[in-house]
């Protein structure tokens, strides 16, 4: 069973990685879209996969935040990745999978999936 | 919405846009009664009576980028759907409570759903925001008051990913221990 003991365990774990934390500008950002729309097409589980997967890797220099809709409802779930001093890539119709692979080939290693984006699914 | 659990996660977005920095999430399965309610309560910066009028109109909405929200009336439409009804009470300056009622055994009341992932997807979101959560199922109750887990924490953030993780486990646990006690 999870006990708050275990939450004094992170705590402690946590203080002593204040200050690693990079500038905001060394951060790549990852954007959820989290309205209505992006919830009913399944969002919830994206950004959970997101949190996750970048919570077990301790991807310290990632960001994970939530927006609401981006204007594309349907191609809703969507996640925008920004890595610093590149252009924002932006993935449509997301699933936990999808979210997975985007964070080991896009985030971790620098290869845009892109079959995912927003540019593959108009052509 | 698929969910019960995704259409609060919908309302509790709600509450974050209108300043709310505490929400309650009050939910009640009761098969005697033949009855699942749904309370969402928050000290946000509430509705005026004329907004409230027409607020699950899909076509009324607060925002400025477009003339639709779909939030509230789709929470209705899936109470309404099992025979069970949504009301809102608020007040401007105070807040805002919203109520759901569902037929239980009705063949179209949705799953409740994941509430650990609902809570969780709204703490990394809004990390600075409290929630007291309380999840009654005949008789069995399960209480997380982040309240608590933020004075053992001290100034690590509820968004957190270690954080978070541990928030999933501990709910889905909490959720589970009902089933068992009963």
């Amino acid at each position: 069973m999870k006990s708050l003991a275990e939450l004094e365990a992170i705590r402690n774990k946590m203080q002593n990685q204040v200050g690693m934390r990079k500038d905001d500008d060394a951060m790549t950002r990852v954007v959820v879209g989290m309205a209505t729309c992006g919830i009913a097409a399944g969002a919830r589980p994206v950004l959970t996969a997101l949190v996750e997967e970048i919570g077990k890797r301790n991807l310290a220099h990632v960001s994970v935040t939530q927006t609401g809709c981006i204007g594309m409802c349907k191609l809703e779930p969507i996640v925008e990745v920004t890595v610093p001093g590149q252009e924002k890539v932006t993935y449509v119709k997301m699933t936990a999978e999808k979210a997975l692979k985007v964070v080991s080939e896009h985030i971790v290693n620098g290869r845009v999936c892109a079959e995912y984006t927003v540019g593959a699914e108009q052509e | 919405m698929l969910e019960i659990s995704l259409h609060i996660l919908d309302i509790i977005n709600n509450s974050v846009k209108a300043g709310a920095s505490l929400i309650g999430v009050t939910i009640c399965e009761d098969r005697s009664q033949n009855c699942l309610t749904v309370e969402i309560t928050d000290n946000g910066c509430g509705m005026d009576a004329e907004f409230l009028k027409a607020v699950t109109d899909p076509f009324k909405t607060s925002r400025t980028t477009r003339k639709v929200g779909m939030g509230l009336s789709l929470f209705k439409a899936a109470a309404e759907a099992t025979g069970g009804s949504l009301s809102i009470n608020s007040e401007p300056g105070k807040g805002t409570t919203v109520l759901t009622s569902f037929v239980y055994d009705h063949i179209d009341r949705q799953p409740l759903g994941d509430m650990a992932q609902t809570i969780t997807t709204v703490l990394s979101g809004t990390p600075a925001l409290d929630i007291l959560y309380r999840h009654q199922k005949d008789g069995a109750e399960f209480l997380l008051d982040t309240r608590e887990v933020r004075q053992i924490l001290g100034d690590v953030s509820l968004g957190a990913p270690e954080v978070i993780l541990w928030l999933t486990d501990y709910i889905t646990e909490g959720l589970a221990g009902l089933e068992e006690t009963k």
